[in-house]
C-alpha cells in the first residue's frame, strides 16, 4: 500500500478546501484508486471518468504539478492529486470546462469548406495523424502559463485543431480559418512548450502554433508585438 | 423551444444532429457527458463500406455477410438499406473533414475484419470512432448545434402516447430542469455496462436512454443479444481491437497452440475462448509475428495498454486475454423511419434495435449505423417536428415527480451499499448471462435481480450535495441497469435455443423452427414488465 494525497474542494463546505490522504494499493492506475475509495471508502469523492483506455479526455488531473490522464498513471507514495487549473472549481476533481471546450467554436475549429477537387494521399494524412489524435483531455489547456495572464488565449488544443483543418488538403477556406486565430490566439503564445510536455497522445501544439504563425504571416498578418517595437522606433 | 433534442452526443446523436440540421431544425444534443467522451470514442476496428479500395467487394457481398450473420434476426430490407447507403456515408465523412487513413492515389484505405468477405472496413489507424466521433463534434460546433453538456437524462415526458421533452439534471448545479422539443432522438448507447468489471465499454454505457424509452412506453427487442469481444485484456476487461487478428494476430492456448479460426464471427471466436477458461486453461494472443515496426504503425494503442494495465508488451511477449461484453444488439424496437412506438420519439446507435446486427454483430457495422441510421433519425425527427410542431405540454406531472424523486433518494435508508451490488450484478452476468448460459444460472440471476430491485429504497447514497453529483448519478444508473438486467433475463430464459451470441449450454442448437425472425419483445404496462416473442406461431 502507498498514500496519495487528494486536494478536495466544495463550496457549500466548511472549509472549502481541503486535503486528504489516503492509502491504496500500489501498482493500480490512478483511476483505480480514486474508483475504489469512492466504492468502498468515500462516495462523495468526485471525479470525471469514462473509457479507462486514455480515449474518452475525461479523468485529467494534476499530479505533483503535471498534467495526467488518472487511468494511465500509476499513483507513486506521496503524489499530490490535484484539478486541472484555469477553470473554475465545481466539486474536488472536477472543474467547469465550458469555457475551456468553448475555445474550439471561437477559434472556428472545423472544415470551414470542403474541396471537392482536393486529393488526401498518405503523405498528407500522416501529416496531422498525431494532431487528429486529440482526445481533448485539457491537460495542455490546464499546463499552459499563458492563460494565467491571459485568460481569453484560445489556448493548445483549439490551435492544433485549427491546424488540423488548415494543413488538410480538403480545407477550402484556410483564409477564414488563419484569420479568426489572430486575436488571443497564435501570437500570444510563448512558445514555451509546456502543452507539448504534458501532452499524453504526443501532440506537439507549440509546433502546431509556429506552423500556423508561417501560414499567417503568407496570409499578410504579422506578429503585433513585432508591430509595437516598431512604432516605438526602435530601428535608428 | 428547440424542434428536435437528440439525448446522446456519441456517434448516432451527432449524426442525428447535424442531418436534422441540414434539413433546417433547430437542434439541442443532451448528454451527461461532453460528446467526445462518448463510447464512439472507444471504436477502434473501422466503419464498413463496400467502397472496392483494397480489393473487390460489392454492397451484395456486404449485405450477404450482415445477413448471415444476424443468424436470422436481421431483417434484409433494412439491412440492404445500411449498406446501399454506405458508400456515401463514407462520403458524408469525407466532406465533414474525418482524417481516414489512405493508400496511395488519396483513396480511403481499408482493411478485413471478422465476418467479412473482404476488406471492407475504412479506418483511422486504430482510432477510427475517436476521428470520426471529434470530426462530427467539430461540424456540429460550426453549424450552430446548442449542446446541453453534462446534462444527466431521468426520463421523456410524455402526454397521450406523444413525446415533448425530457427532465434532467443540470449535473453543475444538481438542478432537475424540463426540456421541451417538438421531436426526441435517443442516441444514448448500450448497456454493457451491467457487466461492470467484464466489458470494454465505458463506465458510462449504462443503458439510461433504453430504460427510460421502456419506462416512456417504447418496446425493447432482442435484449439477450450481448456480443462477447473475443479479446480484452485479462485483468481489466479493456479492449483490443479486432484488427490485431484481422491483420494475423493467433490465439493461442496453455500449450502455445492455435484452436480456433481467428478470423470466425466474434460469438464463434469467445465462445472457443471460453471453452478454453473453463477448462482453466489460459488464452494468449500472439502478435510477436507482426514485428515491433507494425504493431507501431498500426495497433499503438493496443501495445500501449497491454504494457500498462498487464505489464506486458505484445511486441515481444504473449498476451494473455479474456472475452468480455463489448456491444448490446438489444435495444428500442423501431419502424422503418427509425420512430419508436412513442409518437415523436425516435432511436438511433447502440440503444435501438433496427433489426441490423440480429443475433451478432459484425466489426465495423455498428459505426455504419450510426452515421446511416442516426442521419436517417435526425432527418425523420426534423420531419415530424415541422409536421407536428404546434403542441406543447399540457402539465408539468412528469417534472414533479423527479423533481420529487430526486429529493426522496437523499433520504433513502443507504442500509446497503449499492456499489457492491453493482459490481456483483457485473460478476454475475458475466458468469451466467455471458458466453454460455443455462436455465439453472439464469433464473438464478433473475431472482437475484428482482432482489435487488426490492432492495433499491434500502441503498441509497451518502453524498446528499447538489453540485455534480456523482454518487447520486452512479445510483440512477443502477437503477436503469436493473431494470435493464430484467428484460435480458427474462428474454434470455424464455429463448430455449443457442442463435449468435446467445449460448445456452442446455439447448446448444438453433431451433429454426421456433425461433427463426421471432423477437424477444419487452415492455411496461403500468408499471408491469411484460414480455413476448414476437412473430412466433
Amino acid at each position: 500500500m502507498i498514500k496519495i494525497r487528494i486536494k478536495r474542494f466544495h463550496a457549500a463546505r466548511e472549509p472549502q478546501s481541503l486535503e486528504q490522504e489516503w492509502e491504496v494499493k500500489e501498482g493500480a492506475t490512478l483511476l483505480e484508486s480514486l474508483t475504489e475509495i469512492k466504492c468502498r471508502k468515500d462516495p462523495t469523492l468526485t471525479f470525471r471518468s469514462g473509457c479507462r483506455s486514455s480515449v474518452c479526455g475525461s479523468c485529467a488531473v494534476r499530479v505533483n504539478g503535471k498534467e495526467v490522464l488518472a487511468c494511465a498513471y500509476k499513483p507513486k507514495d506521496g503524489d499530490l492529486i490535484e484539478p486541472r487549473r484555469f477553470a473554475p472549481l465545481i466539486k474536488d476533481l472536477v472543474v467547469d470546462e465550458k469555457e475551456s471546450f468553448r475555445t474550439i467554436e471561437r477559434a472556428s475549429g472545423w472544415l470551414e469548406r470542403f474541396d471537392q477537387e482536393a486529393v488526401v494521399t498518405p503523405d498528407d494524412e500522416k501529416r496531422t495523424e498525431r494532431q487528429s489524435d486529440c482526445i481533448l483531455c485539457h491537460s495542455c489547456y490546464s499546463a499552459c502559463p499563458v492563460l494565467e495572464v491571459n485568460p481569453a488565449f484560445l489556448g493548445p488544443f483549439a490551435l492544433t485543431r485549427v491546424w488540423r483543418y488548415v494543413a488538410d488538403p480538403r480545407e477550402g477556406d484556410s483564409k477564414t480559418k488563419i484569420d479568426t486565430i489572430q486575436k488571443d490566439g497564435v501570437w500570444d503564445c510563448t512558445l514555451c512548450g509546456e502543452c507539448t510536455m504534458v501532452c499524453p497522445q504526443g501532440i506537439d501544439p507549440k509546433n502546431d502554433i509556429l506552423m500556423l504563425r508561417a501560414r499567417s504571416t503568407q496570409m499578410g498578418h504579422s506578429d503585433p508585438n513585432m508591430g509595437n517595437f516598431g512604432s516605438f522606433g526602435l530601428d535608428f | 423551444m428547440v424542434d428536435v433534442l437528440i439525448i446522446g452526443g456519441g456517434g448516432a446523436g451527432l449524426c442525428a444532429a447535424l442531418a436534422a440540421r441540414e434539413a433546417g431544425a433547430k437542434v439541442a444534443v443532451l448528454g451527461k457527458t461532453y460528446p467526445t467522451r462518448s463510447q464512439t470514442s472507444m471504436a477502434q476496428g473501422g466503419i464498413n463500406a463496400a467502397l472496392g479500395n483494397a480489393e473487390e467487394d460489392s454492397i451484395e457481398a456486404h449485405i450477404a455477410d450482415t445477413l448471415k450473420s444476424s443468424h436470422g434476426l436481421g431483417s434484409e430490407e433494412r439491412i440492404r438499406r445500411l449498406c446501399e447507403n454506405g458508400p456515401d456515408a463514407i462520403a458524408w465523412l469525407e466532406r465533414l473533414g474525418t482524417p481516414f487513413s489512405r493508400i496511395e492515389g488519396g483513396k480511403v484505405a481499408q482493411r478485413r475484419l471478422g465476418g467479412a468477405s473482404a476488406k471492407r472496413a475504412c479506418y483511422a489507424q486504430d482510432y477510427t470512432g475517436l476521428k470520426m466521433l471529434h470530426t462530427l463534434y467539430d461540424a456540429s460546433l460550426g453549424r450552430g448545434i446548442t449542446f446541453y453538456d453534462e446534462y444527466f437524462m431521468l426520463n421523456y415526458i410524455v402526454e397521450d402516447g406523444r413525446v415533448l421533452g425530457v427532465t434532467a439534471i443540470e449535473l453543475g448545479s444538481g438542478e432537475v430542469k424540463a426540456i421541451g422539443a417538438k421531436s426526441v432522438v435517443v442516441a444514448s448507447g448500450g448497456y454493457g455496462g451491467i457487466y461492470r468489471g467484464f466489458t470494454t465499454n465505458s463506465s458510462a454505457s449504462t443503458g439510461d436512454g433504453v430504460a427510460a424509452a421502456m419506462r416512456a412506453g417504447a418496446v425493447l427487442s432482442d435484449m439477450e443479444f450481448i456480443q462477447f469481444h473475443p479479446t480484452a485484456l485479462k485483468g481489466s476487461g479493456v479492449l483490443i481491437s479486432e484488427s490485431a487478428r484481422g491483420a494475423g494476430g493467433y490465439l493461442l492456448d496453455s500449450r502455445g497452440e492455435r484452436f480456433v479460426d481467428e478470423l470466425k464471427p466474434r460469438d464463434e471466436v469467445a465462445a472457443a475462448i471460453w471453452e478454453q477458461l473453463e477448462k482453466e486453461e489460459e488464452v494468449y494472443l500472439d502478435i510477436r509475428h507482426l514485428g515491433e515496426r507494425f504493431i507501431e504503425e498500426h495497433l499503438p494503442q493496443e501495445r500501449k495498454l497491454a504494457i500498462l494495465y498487464e505489464g506486458v508488451d505484445p511486441v515481444r511477449d504473449l498476451l494473455p486475454i479474456k472475452p468480455v461484453a463489448h456491444y448490446t444488439m438489444g435495444g428500442i424496437e423501431v419502424d422503418d423511419r427509425h420512430m419508436t412506438k412513442v409518437e415523436g420519439l425516435f432511436a438511433a446507435g447502440e440503444c435501438a434495435n433496427a433489426y441490423i446486427h440480429g443475433a451478432n454483430r459484425l466489426g465495423g457495422n455498428s459505426l455504419l449505423e450510426t452515421v446511416v441510421f442516426g442521419r436517417e433519425a435526425g432527418e425523420s425527427a426534423a420531419a415530424f417536428a415541422g409536421q407536428n410542431g404546434d403542441r406543447v405540454t399540457a402539465s408539468s406531472v412528469q417534472y414533479e415527480r423527479d423533481r420529487a424523486f430526486v429529493s426522496a433518494v437523499a433520504g433513502f435508508t443507504n442500509q446497503i451499499d449499492f456499489y457492491e451490488k453493482r459490481d456483483f450484478l457485473g460478476k454475475i452476468f458475466y458468469r451466467n448471462v455471458g458466453i454460455l448460459r443455462s436455465e439453472m444460472g439464469l433464473k438464478g440471476v433473475l431472482a437475484a435481480v428482482r432482489q435487488m430491485q426490492k432492495e433499491l429504497p434500502f441503498m441509497g447514497i451518502v453524498d446528499k450535495s447538489r453540485e455534480f453529483n456523482t454518487n447520486l448519478t452512479e445510483f440512477i444508473e443502477f437503477g436503469n441497469m436493473l431494470e435493464l438486467a430484467e428484460t435480458i433475463l427474462v428474454g434470455a430464459i424464455g429463448r430455449n435455443e443457442s442463435r449468435g451470441a446467445h449460448r445456452r449450454a442446455d439447448f446448444a442448437q438453433e431451433n429454426d423452427e421456433k425461433f427463426y425472425g421471432v423477437h424477444s419483445l419487452s415492455w411496461k404496462e403500468d408499471g408491469v414488465l411484460c414480455n413476448e416473442f414476437g412473430g412466433m406461431e
